[in-house]
């Protein structure tokens, strides 16, 4: 079995939902992990907030957020266990962020640390 | 107490003691030695008990005799320069004369001590669990066979291969290190939880015998309780747990030893005094940032605990199996997370779409195997496909492991086909 990264893009990372909102989505987001962790496919998750985001470029220009001048914020990611990708792109289409026009889930396969991967 | 239940309930409460104490004394490879003079000063008391009447302190004697057993077992065998002597190096006349100490605090301490030399991880976790019965809870080698629902002959391989290793690995009776005491107590809170669960799911007839686990097992986790280093917050959630389900233990069987569901229940048996004290275990356990499987566990044991159905309790409970599932994964957290998630819907939506997303999540858990999953699969079928029903709970009894279960099943299979003649 092999593991897969599904990393959550969102278009615009500046959209501001209300606290309600933010718990269905947190709800909705927990039932659809606990979904995948009743198969025993789940490894791990992250979830990143838009608080406290920076970017650092070069020679050394902070700006606030990797919002604005790029296309897709990272909103966090979960890695999963699956027998192939088609497996993993089941799982990534029950993601709740899809919910939000424009958004998306990349689904990459994790290198096994054998040193060939 | 009347002497013939006395001797019992003190071989119960003091065995452990006196074999903790003499074991860490002598060394943990002596553990057959302490368990053997153990054994003879109660073989002694039951012999001259009857004869000569009680003595006035029956505690203080067993000690007493204890102590000169052993000091004759020492001198006898000539124990101490054969074995222990090398490993000490005080001269043989102060074994002779040596003092075994059985204030409270030493006894206290050893049997700790001997709780984690016993769930040190060298030792399989079946043995860990036989040796704890065995030595800390003073389970005799039958009640043991009884409990695994295994024999005898099983249960002394199994106990002897465990002693074997204690000794060969010379794992110590001893405290872990401040800084292991994390790590280590993780192993010992996995064996008192499965203790109580021996006890709990025991498939056991013996009712008796299934609820002096589950007490064995939490007057250990509260011995962890009582002791400064390892009163942690996951040894509180633990007990807490342990309070919580103890409360139904009572209403789970009927007088034919079959097991009554959840839902079909009478609250009215459920022991108040110790949902109250879970209650207050989980609030202590909720100090501090850790966040265990046993503080999930015992949060969705809680929750049970409010018989009326509300969408607030299946939610809360759904979050936590979904945690719990992150956690650990394991079939019957898989099962139940399925069945709180049908709730959920029944209560804010109705009963038939809860039932039918809880069918679609439950195909996918890869359970085919499992008699539990059959009989949820049958419930969640009962009122959408009497037929599907039907067929799901034929498979649960085939896979049933006890008669009792299979009884429960049966009765069930004969409502369901009721009903399918109705329609």
């Amino acid at each position: 079995m092999d593991e897969f990264i599904l990393i959550f893009r969102h278009e615009d990372g500046t959209k501001v939902a209300s606290p309600e909102q933010i718990q269905v989505w947190m709800k909705q987001t927990m039932d659809w992990i606990g979904g995948i962790a009743a198969q025993n496919k789940f490894s791990m998750g992250i979830g990143l907030p838009f608080d406290d985001a920076r970017v650092v470029k070069h020679n050394s220009v902070v700006t606030n957020g990797p919002f604005g001048d790029i296309k897709e914020t990272i909103g966090g990611f979960i890695i999963v266990k699956a027998n192939s990708v088609d497996e993993a792109v089941e799982f990534a289409k029950g993601c709740p962020v899809l919910q939000g026009d424009g958004n998306s889930v990349e689904v990459r396969k994790v290198g096994r640390k054998d040193g060939v991967h | 107490m009347e002497q013939q239940e006395l001797i019992p309930h003190l071989f119960r409460t003091e065995y452990r003691k006196i074999v903790s104490v003499l074991c860490k004394h002598f060394g943990p490879g002596q553990i057959e030695t302490a368990e053997d003079i153990a054994s003879d000063t109660f073989y002694t008391a039951a012999q001259t008990w009857p004869l000569r009447g009680l003595p006035p302190n029956p505690v203080a004697w067993l000690y007493n005799v204890a102590k000169n057993k052993a000091r004759n077992q020492v001198q006898r065998h000539h124990l101490f320069n054969s074995k222990i002597a090398p490993g000490l190096k005080n001269d043989a006349l102060s074994s002779i004369e040596m003092d075994i100490d059985l204030s409270e605090k030493n006894i206290n301490d050893s049997q700790l001590q001997m709780m984690f030399a016993i769930c040190h991880p060298a030792i399989p976790p079946e043995a860990q669990i036989g040796l704890a019965l065995r030595i800390l809870c003073g389970f005799g080698i039958e009640e043991i066979a009884d409990a695994f629902l295994s024999n005898k002959e099983t249960i002394n391989k199994r106990l002897f291969r465990a002693k074997e290793k204690l000794r060969l690995e010379k794992l110590p009776i001893e405290f872990p290190p401040p800084a292991a005491i994390h790590e280590r107590l993780e192993t010992v809170l996995t064996t008192l939880y499965l203790l109580f669960n021996e006890g709990y799911y025991s498939e056991s007839n013996d009712s008796v015998i299934r609820a002096e686990l589950c007490v064995e097992a939490m007057r250990l986790t509260y011995l962890l309780i009582e002791n400064e280093p390892t009163n942690l917050p996951q040894v509180n959630a633990l007990f807490s747990l342990m309070c919580f389900h103890s409360s139904r233990l009572e209403s789970r069987k009927n007088s034919h030893g079959e097991i009554v569901l959840y839902q079909d229940q009478d609250e009215t048996l459920w022991n108040n005094e110790l949902i109250t004290k879970g209650a207050y275990y989980l609030r202590l356990a909720s100090q501090g940032d850790t966040l265990s499987k046993y503080h999930l566990e015992a949060s969705i044991a809680y929750w049970h605990t409010q018989k009326t159905d509300s969408a607030e309790k299946w939610e809360t409970i759904l979050q936590l199996y979904n945690r719990l599932l992150q956690l650990e994964y394991s079939p019957m957290a898989a099962l139940n997370r399925t069945y709180a998630l049908s709730k959920v819907y029944a209560t804010q939506e109705d009963a038939l779409i809860g039932k039918k997303a809880a069918i679609t999540e439950a195909k996918k858990l890869n359970l085919a195997g499992n008699c539990l999953y059959h009989s949820l699969l049958a419930e969640l079928y009962n009122e959408i496909d009497i037929e599907k029903a039907i067929s799901h709970l034929q498979t649960a009894i085939t896979l049933a492991k006890t008669q009792a279960d299979k009884n429960m099943l049966s009765k069930k299979l004969v409502a369901y086909r009721q009903i399918a003649r109705i329609w």
